[in-house]
């Protein structure tokens, strides 16, 4: 059942870019709509090989810019990027402490909207940026910080309770029997 | 070594498709755009299911003195906006019969070209402000076409799908508007994206207003009919303050007479 994770998580981050154009009450309410796939796309790229983790990415990337007025391919790099460098340095990240999952999340719910901003600009685009852009900002990044050890907990769980788990090597070893009697 | 080849092609592929996408001409751009965004077509369909059910189960809950008392007040209101829908028919009758006599064009009325319709979407980032409508094509709607409400205008539609529509608010930079403001001078101006404020929707700036001392807070705004999108005289909003740009013209900030950032339903006004 190795498929599951791999396919809820596709099915999460599907209902996860439609829920960002839903609920406006709750973004009246903190000023922006929180965007939750930077921390999914930490998600895969700290348990899963650099093939899905780069194609997690890049589906992500291209159902959010089909909902929003930016130009077809826009949130690819930030997105990818970000799933990339991950995986790239995933055996020196502590992918089991929460403060890692926390501050990962964090800073990649500042970094993809900062790094998609600098792309408009650069494209020449208008758009509408303020001080308030900064509150909106932390609360993208405080959102995915929390949600980043919140999605570790839910598909570790999931992975567990579904997936078959390797045998543990058992102590015993034919090599060190001890056998009695006449040799 | 896998591993490593594995990477750089996923790089390269990340690459060669953003390059590609990002340069797609526009109608191959929005038209893949369109098959990508028909994913979420069952869980708008859902959204929308679940919102009437939801308003009608609320209605079930209403007690009947409450619903009719309301079908009374209704009533009421009906009967006097009939009286002023006849004040205004003869005011518009002696209008056009004064227009016929000075040769001038006559003047076309709006409120009867007007089709509802219902926020199914909004933006899900935070440089745009846009929404997104339960109505498209089929329904007659095309880009350029002003969307209102009751209290005042909203905006202009965008990019349209055969059964939904984008509508680009009043504030996003792609969404200009020429307006006067309703006093002796009727100064007019230009609402344009570029001083609006980041949090709070309901407040957008009005730019090239002519430096003088007659624009005061509180003067209401609205469309000049300048340009091809907005007719003339639909309520924009409110002045809150003003002050001088340079010493070239006057900005104000206007909070606007919808209440964008709640909106449940609009109207489309169309050709």
């Amino acid at each position: 059942m190795t498929w599951l994770t791999p396919t809820l998580l596709f099915v999460v981050a599907w209902l996860a870019v439609f829920f960002q154009t839903q609920f406006h009450m709750l973004k009246l309410l903190v000023g922006t709509p929180i965007g939750l796939l930077p921390s999914l796309v930490i998600y895969t790229a700290l348990t899963h090989g650099i093939g899905l983790s780069a194609a997690f990415s890049i589906v992500c990337a291209l159902w959010l810019d089909a909902l929003s007025p930016a130009r077809l391919g826009t949130s690819i790099p930030p997105l990818f990027f970000l799933g990339f460098f991950i995986h790239l340095r995933q055996h020196l990240i502590l992918r089991d402490q929460l403060y890692a999952q926390f501050w990962l999340g964090l800073g990649a719910g500042i970094g993809v909207p900062l790094v998609t901003l600098c792309l408009l600009n650069i494209g020449g685009k208008e758009l509408i940026v303020g001080w308030g852009t900064t509150w909106q900002l932390m609360v993208s990044g405080l959102a995915n910080g929390i949600l980043c050890p919140l999605w570790f907990w839910f598909f570790d769980k999931l992975r567990l309770t579904f997936e078959y788990q390797p045998l543990a090597t058992p102590p015993f070893r034919p090599d060190r029997e001890i056998k009695y009697g006449r040799h | 070594m896998f591993y490593k080849r594995a990477q750089y092609i996923a790089l390269a592929f990340a690459a060669v498709l953003t390059v590609v996408l990002l340069n797609l001409p526009p109608g191959a751009s929005s038209r893949l755009k369109l098959a990508l965004g028909s994913v979420f077509l069952p869980l708008f369909g859902l959204a929308g299911s679940a919102s009437t059910f939801v308003d009608r189960a609320s209605w079930a809950l209403i007690p009947k003195k409450v619903a009719i008392a309301e079908i009374h007040r209704l009533q009421r209101e009906n009967d006097q906006l009939k009286l002023a829908a006849q004040e205004g028919a003869d005011a518009l009758q002696e209008n056009q019969r004064l227009r016929q006599q000075l040769n001038w064009l006559p003047r076309s009325g709006w409120a009867g070209r007007l089709k509802p319709a219902r926020i199914v979407g909004r933006d899900p980032t935070i440089w745009w402000r846009t929404c997104t409508i339960d109505i498209g094509s089929r329904h007659g709607v095309r880009p350029k076409l002003p969307v209102l409400t009751t209290d005042g205008l909203v905006g202009q539609t965008g990019q349209v799908t055969e059964t939904q529509t984008q509508v680009i608010l009043v504030g996003d930079p792609a969404c200009g508007v020429s307006v006067h403001v309703q006093n002796e001078t009727k100064d007019q101006g230009f609402i344009s994206g570029s001083q609006v404020s980041v949090l709070d929707q309901s407040v957008v700036g009005v730019s090239f207003l002519q430096i003088n001392r007659r624009i005061l807070a509180g003067q209401t705004l609205v469309t000049s009919g300048l340009g091809s999108v907005f007719p003339r005289g639909i309520p924009v909003g409110t002045v809150l303050d003003t002050q001088i740009h340079d010493g070239l013209f006057t900005q104000a900030r206007i909070r606007l007479a919808a209440d964008i950032g709640r909106l449940q339903e609009v109207w489309v006004m169309l050709q």
